[in-house]
């Protein structure tokens, strides 16, 4: 415990506005100021302008039934989006983790249907080998010392080979067999993707998944040991390091975080669409990473918060669906929404240097 | 004493997982139904194979990894190839410069034929020159229906997408459509573009045209679910690859809407939703048909001088409809990914 406090002046500024704040750094700033440096505030406030803005422009959006279907697009991306956002705190990026969501899936289906198992028995395999893919990244990054942008760069193009390769090599397609009448398949979609009905409205069940693992995130982030370690390695590895800060535990663990992010999300997908095209996911990643940034938290790490990429993955939801809603022209949908995060962006570091100045 | 303790849940835990696979794998966990068990091992027909001396050919397409569409072109190649005594060099690049790069490499290869698609017809027009310099009969496929006589290619086997359209258009017509919207699931991809075009040149009623992320399905569901509310009078939706239609049913589903899909091109999945009236309709270029018949054509050029289309028309391979009416005839080979 006493470590890790030590650790602290490497975090700038720290994450969460303790108790009793009176050393000094942060006696003169006003209870407003120190909400406005929170990581999350920025994105909140982009993401009522934007809400109002599209409710205004967009009047299917006002009904709620359009609402549960721009949170379950958010929740999608959210689900990665969370660990992610722990990742790039911890001050590492992970760039295979779209086409990771693709080989999870992919596991799962193809084990199952080859071996005529149980679907769960994919599900469980595809688990281990996510776990697996996130603990590679993570040691190799650690082992080599090489800028993690490089190392899972490789990975992302080791795995988008190998879905089609082993895909077409398994199934004789580049795309994987129906499973849907398969033993076990409708309990896993009842776990990952069913709906229930809530106020006359069909709502996806990765909707909750997705608020219960940003729950956990951010106990995590601000309430465990492993929450200081995350900010720690993020802001100074070396002096993280030097404190007793178990640094490789730590951003290896993130990694196999984000495998099971992209498991569960695969499992989504899988258990939704009954097949998987091996090509899909490229790309994705960098959604992720715009929807963790967005949500405040900083590329170079040690700063952000497990709340703010819920904010910037519903933003995210609500930007790509209310361009539809208002019935506007499609060409223009990719413009739009790099406006709106290059704007969350600069919103976000007005707010923190409103808030951090003195 | 200390230490075995110590390390003793470090070992388990990979025992312990051992243990749960084998267990999982030896306690009955195989499924009752579905599953590569129950599918039926009538594999491709045993054909005779030609006597002609062995050849080389080169299908340099533009395909981008992971398409449905292109893996049947690519075996329908790889049939006639195995029939015609034919070695078959399989390559592909969407980037045309790449393509063009690629043709190059064939040519250096000495190879004894070409099959190219001209998605790009500038850009590989210097290339065919160079091939056709060398003495390699130059074949086009798929896309270029307007360019192949103009850069001198031997035959043509293929369908104009903007064909495509406007049979589908028509189409539309017969089964009496108001509103329909084209979803496009790879942004600024040119024969997706001219397939909405098509449509819209034929389609009497309104087309509307929808970009949605073709990388990502739960993004696809959603986008289209979003249209579906913005316009409640669409009554048709037009998806332009067979992987979108059955998302875009699920979609009509969220959405509360009663429009009916339709779709461009066909895979297995696809012929059991037909079956069971999800889907409508889709149209269909008949893939194989044209990787075979690319790879056939060069060899009976090579061994009997014949022009296919006689060297002055385009041989069509599409588009040919699949609906209700006929699908159980085209099921079976759906099944076994060549349709």
């Amino acid at each position: 415990m006493s470590m890790t406090r030590q650790a602290e002046p490497a975090v700038t500024p720290p994450p969460a506005p303790g108790p009793k704040e009176t050393d000094g750094r942060t006696a003169r700033r006003t209870p407003a100021r120190r909400l406005l440096a929170r990581p999350e505030v920025g994105v909140f406030l982009g993401v009522v302008v934007v809400l109002v803005f599209f409710l205004i422009a967009a009047p299917p959006m006002r009904d709620s039934s359009s609402m549960a279907n721009i949170l379950y697009q958010s929740s999608t991306i959210g689900i990665m989006a969370l660990p992610v956002a722990l990742l790039m705190i911890g001050g590492e990026v992970d760039l295979s983790a779209g086409v990771a969501v693709v080989t999870s899936a992919l596991t799962a289906s193809m084990l199952a249907y080859q071996l005529s198992m149980n679907v769960w028995v994919g599900v469980i395999a595809a688990l281990a080998v996510s776990l697996a893919v996130g603990m590679f990244n993570g040691w190799f990054l650690m082992k080599t010392g090489l800028p993690s942008f490089l190392v899972t760069l490789g990975t992302f193009l080791i795995l988008q080979g190998i879905n089609l390769a082993v895909t077409k090599t398994v199934t004789g397609n580049v795309a994987t067999d129906d499973i849907s009448d398969m033993d076990g398949f409708a309990q896993a979609q009842a776990l990952f993707a069913s709906s229930f009905e809530l106020g006359g409205v069909q709502v996806k069940i990765t909707i909750v998944w997705w608020l219960v693992f940003a729950a956990l995130a951010a106990w995590v982030l601000l309430r465990t040991k492993y929450g200081n370690w995350i900010f720690a390695v993020g802001g100074n590895k070396e002096s993280a390091r030097a404190v007793g800060v178990p640094v490789n535990l730590t951003k290896i663990s993130l990694y196999m975080l984000v495998g099971f992010g992209a498991w569960f999300v695969g499992m989504h997908q899988l258990f939704s669409f009954n097949t998987v095209q091996s090509g899909e996911g490229v790309g994705q990643e960098l959604i992720y990473i715009a929807a963790a940034v967005i949500g405040g938290c900083l590329m170079t790490g040690g700063y952000g918060s497990a709340i703010g990429p819920v904010f910037g993955a519903f933003m995210f939801g609500m930007v790509q669906q209310g361009i539809v809603y208002a019935g506007w022209n499609p060409d223009w949908f990719k413009a739009f929404l790099g406006v709106m995060l290059l704007g969350a962006v600069l919103i976000n570091l007005w707010v923190q240097r409103t808030a951090t100045r003195r | 004493m200390d230490r075995s303790s110590h390390h003793r849940p470090r070992r388990i835990v990979p025992f312990v997982a051992v243990a749960a696979a084998a267990a999982l794998t030896l306690a009955g966990c195989s499924s009752g139904s579905g599953g590569k068990k129950s599918e039926d091992g009538a594999d491709a027909s045993s054909t005779g194979k030609a006597s002609t001396p062995r050849m080389t050919v080169a299908l340099v397409t533009h395909q981008a990894p992971g398409d449905t569409f292109w893996d049947i072109v690519r075996k329908g190649a790889e049939a006639a190839a195995a029939k015609d005594n034919v070695k078959l060099i399989y390559s592909a690049d969407p980037n045309a410069g790449n393509q063009a790069n690629l043709v190059q490499n064939a040519i250096d290869q000495k190879v004894d034929g070409i099959a190219i698609t001209l998605a790009k017809p500038d850009a590989l027009k210097s290339v065919i020159g160079k091939a056709t310099k060398a003495g390699i009969p130059v074949v086009g496929i798929n896309s270029g229906l307007s360019d192949w006589k103009d850069l001198g290619l031997l035959e043509f086997f293929g369908q104009d997408e903007s064909v495509a359209g406007e049979a589908f258009g028509k189409k539309l017509n017969e089964v009496g459509a108001k509103n329909t919207v084209c979803v496009i699931h790879e942004q600024g991809n040119v024969g997706l573009t001219q397939r909405c075009d098509g449509l819209k040149k034929t389609f009497e009623g309104k087309t509307q045209i929808l970009n949605v992320n073709g990388v990502d399905m739960p993004s696809v569901k959603s986008t289209i679910t979003a249209k579906l509310k913005q316009d409640s009078a669409i009554d048709y939706v037009a998806t332009l690859g067979a992987p979108f239609a059955p998302t875009a049913v699920q979609s009509v589903g969220d959405a509360g809407s009663k429009a009916k899909v339709a779709t461009f091109d066909l895979n297995k999945d696809l012929t059991k939703a037909i079956q069971a009236g999800d889907i409508e309709f889709a149209v269909d270029q008949q893939p194989y048909l044209q990787g075979y018949l690319a790879i056939d054509g060069l060899w009976l050029y090579e061994n009997n001088g014949n022009y296919s289309g006689g060297g002055e028309q385009p041989v069509l391979t599409g588009p040919a409809f699949v609906d209700k009416s006929n699908v159980d005839a085209v099921s079976e080979y759906a099944a076994k990914g060549t349709r």
